[in-house]
């Protein structure tokens, strides 16, 4: 049988992001509202995944920095803004999320050049969402009350936050927004591969005129955050990463006053049946787990698909996985970009190399890989069983494991066969199915007929081993208040 | 027929269809692409007429224009077809004499097809016997708003029949049947009665195409091809005006069905304002400045 052919006639001609934006050639630490050196001296180096090079040094944090900074967000919560009225508290905040509008562009650029996702996702994605979250959270500073009605909410003092690498300034916004609008302080801790993006914030923040200490970036790895989760200063600990380090954060907090919330990682269950809008629901598959190159920790990664139509759905894969364009994370035709760190492609591989091992079949796009920096094809792995690793285990990269089921109760019980709860898709083109099938599915987040949807009106958080606590919409004012 | 078909024609999703097609208008094209593409634009292009007020001299203008839309040095093709009325098919047909170039016909009683069959297939004889080698038929929307799919597959097939060896474009008016799940539904019936090339619209009603309604018709034409190995044509007509979106046009069918619907065999624009925007693009492209809409012939 003859085939498609995605050959190259007319080929797009490389289409580079052309605003010229330099990283600065090193990044200090900000405490107190001011760009201050590291005590130690010592700087780390923030690699480009897309090309394998150091493009920037980032000053580690010592311990004696990190007292700094929660005694400069304690004393800017006393003093400043824990006694500042909520609508000037909110004004900030609107203000900030204009600034990022304005300087959108600058931050898709840094954000792509220092994490390796395409300019089309920071860009159209992240960026908006970031300033979104700004004003949605900013609307909300002066109507609290409305928020928890019959209470008086208070803020809880100061928060430690510590975020990951996939969506670096989107998770910095999601932990900002809601805590600077219910009148905590904070110290932030980026990941140690993405800390270029959270700096330009600061700077953000300098031109809002937000006051010293209401916000403090802190760089290094992760005994930095160790140190600042367990620190006596703080009075709220906020965590978004991995499980693991996850528990190790919840067993830290444990018999003290802090508040915790955790969003971990996930194994989402995306669910097509046989009526569902089939070419539709190929793309939200596609969308599901290509996007941020499968970084993503509600992506869907398990497709379940109806026995019926389990050949089909995999040859429809097949063919688009061909279209999807791998590459340079700055040229705007780039679909999937480059794999965050060396470590992170260490341990796609290694996935990789277990489904195989397993017994799983791989199908990998034909299309040719950069030769320098982070690179994996995007791929999916079919005959996957429910015991297989690549069936169970978080694999944070741009590979799929299907699997298959004949019966509504066959898909629920398979789709909640897993540690993890924080997101599901449903794909059928009947809606009572839908509602049905929701009800069953022990996830945070359920999609249906789409995938990969966000809105900060929307809360957003998991079940089981993908932690506990909401961000994003009324619910993620909850963390932050005393009420 | 009409029963077992509409069971097996896969459901469209309004959002998801809407949103994918979006994703094809942020693809960036530009230089040698950008040539390349608006070369294969003007290649892919009906060049139509259909006013009431048509005479042989505004033919005879156009008719000139598709041999050569732009001066030689622009390095411009051809234009695909000349599409008109039937009654000055004849007279496109003699314009043309020695340019290869074929002349295509609107027939059916076109565009709402609310005539007796006996009356448009007459139409289509007619048209074919003045020389047209292509036939745009109307379907019947109110038939198949009726639900009556069996009619409106027996009059494809009859008209198919009238055609002889001219190639058929049957019109589905995509504005007048609305959903998603119908065009995907009229494409597999007009493809399974016979059609060469399935169109968007007349260019009469609004909506006519858009990128969402050609995606449905094109995924329609692939997923045929994958099952049989036939090729079907797909012509998106009315409201495409500007370079940029024929562009994503072709963008759209690249990704979604392949390098080898890149062709005026298989891909045509219908259209009769795009191709100035297209000369001026092209020649920006060339001459590194952009020009006054005025340095263009209308045609």
């Amino acid at each position: 049988m003859s085939d498609l052919n995605f050959g190259n006639a007319f080929e797009y001609a490389p289409a580079p992001e052309s605003t010229p934006v330099k990283l600065r050639r090193q990044y200090e630490l900000f405490i107190n509202g001011k760009f201050v050196a590291p005590s130690g001296g010592k700087y780390f180096g923030s690699v480009n995944p897309a090309t394998g090079k150091r493009h920037a040094r980032i000053a580690k944090a010592e311990t004696k920095d990190v007292d700094a900074a929660v005694r400069s967000a304690r004393r800017a919560y006393e003093k400043v803004w824990g006694p500042m009225s909520p609508a000037e508290r909110g004004k900030y905040l609107f203000r900030i999320a204009r600034i990022i509008q304005e300087k959108a562009r600058e931050l898709a650029i840094l954000e792509s050049m220092d994490g390796g996702k395409p300019i089309k996702e920071s860009r159209d994605v992240d960026i908006p969402l970031v300033a979104a979250h700004f004003f949605y959270y900013a609307g909300w500073a002066d109507k609290l009350e409305y928020a928890f009605p019959g209470r008086s909410p208070q803020p809880v003092g100061v928060a430690g936050q510590v975020i990951p690498w996939n969506f670096p300034i989107l998770m910095a916004a999601w932990k900002l927004a809601p805590a600077l609008a219910c009148g905590n302080t904070v110290v932030l801790k980026p990941a140690e591969t993405t800390s270029v993006t959270a700096m330009h914030l600061a700077e953000i923040f300098q031109e809002a005129g937000l006051p010293d200490g209401v916000v403090n970036i802190i760089t290094g790895a992760g005994d930095t955050g160790a140190y600042l989760v367990g620190h006596e200063g703080i009075d709220k600990v906020a965590f978004t990463g991995s499980t693991g380090v996850g528990k190790q954060i919840a067993s830290t907090v444990a018999g003290t006053r802090k508040k915790l919330t955790l969003e971990l990682g996930g194994k989402a269950a995306n669910i097509v049946f046989e009526d569902a809008p089939i070419e539709q629901a190929v793309e939200g598959v596609i969308n599901g787990i290509y996007f941020n190159q499968g970084h993503v920790c509600c992506a869907g990664s398990r497709l379940l698909l109806q026995e019926s139509i389990h050949d089909e759905f995999v040859s429809r894969l097949e063919r688009r996985i061909e279209t999807l364009r791998v590459g340079d994370p700055l040229d705007k035709n780039t679909d999937v970009g480059a794999i965050n760190s060396r470590e992170q492609l260490k341990r796609i591989t290694e996935l990789i190399g277990s489904g195989i091992e397993e017994g799983a079949r791989l199908h990998e796009s034909s299309c040719p890989l950069p030769e320098d920096g982070f690179w994996c094809r995007p791929s999916f792995f079919t005959g996957v069983s429910a015991s297989h690793r690549i069936a169970r285990e978080e694999i944070f990269g741009p590979v799929l494991s299907v699997l298959t089921f004949r019966t509504p109760a066959e898909a629920v019980s398979r789709a909640n066969d897993t540690c993890y709860g924080l997101s599901a898709g449903i794909w059928t083109d009947k809606g009572s199915k839908i509602f049905k099938i929701a009800d069953q599915l022990k996830a945070g987040v359920i999609w249906a007929n789409t995938f990969n949807k966000f809105d900060p009106t929307s809360p957003f958080g998991g079940y089981k081993e993908s932690g506990f606590g909401r961000e994003g919409g009324l619910q993620g004012l909850m963390p932050y208040v005393r009420i | 027929m009409s029963f077992s078909l509409k069971r097996s024609v896969s459901p469209v999703d309004q959002v998801g269809v809407e949103e994918r097609a979006a994703k094809f208008t942020s693809r960036s094209i530009k230089n040698e692409a950008k040539a390349v593409g608006l070369k294969l634009a003007v290649s892919m292009m009906d060049l139509t007429t259909l006013e009431g007020a048509d005479s042989k001299g505004k033919v005879t203008h156009l008719c000139r224009k598709a041999r050569q839309p732009m001066a030689s040095r622009y390095d411009c093709p051809p234009c695909a077809a000349i599409c008109v009325y039937p009654n000055q098919v004849a007279h496109a047909v003699k314009e043309l004499e020695g340019s290869g170039i074929p002349v295509a016909s609107v027939a059916t009683g076109f565009p709402s097809g609310q005539y007796p069959l006996e009356l448009r297939l007459a139409d289509v004889r007619a048209a074919v016997d003045s020389g047209a080698a292509e036939i745009d038929m109307v379907i019947s929307r109110g038939t198949f708003l009726e639900g009556d799919l069996a009619r409106v597959s027996d009059e494809i097939a009859a008209v198919k029949e009238a055609c002889g060896k001219a190639h058929l474009k049957v019109i589905f008016e995509t504005g007048e049947l609305q959903t998603y799940d119908n065009v995907r539904l009229v494409s597999q019936l007009a493809i399974e009665a016979g059609a060469d090339f399935i169109k968007t619209s007349t260019g009469k009603v609004s909506p006519a195409a858009t990128l969402p309604v050609t995606l449905v018709m094109v995924e329609t034409v692939r997923d045929h091809f994958l099952a049989t190995g036939e090729k079907i044509g797909v012509k998106p007509a009315g409201g495409i005006r500007t370079a940029k979106q024929a562009l994503q046009y072709l963008v759209m069918v690249k990704e979604t069905v392949g390098d080898d619907w890149l062709t005026p065999d298989l891909f045509r624009f219908g259209a009769s304002s795009l191709l100035g925007d297209v000369e001026l693009q092209l020649a920006k492209l060339v001459d590194g400045n952009y020009q006054s809409a005025d340095y263009f012939s209308k045609g």
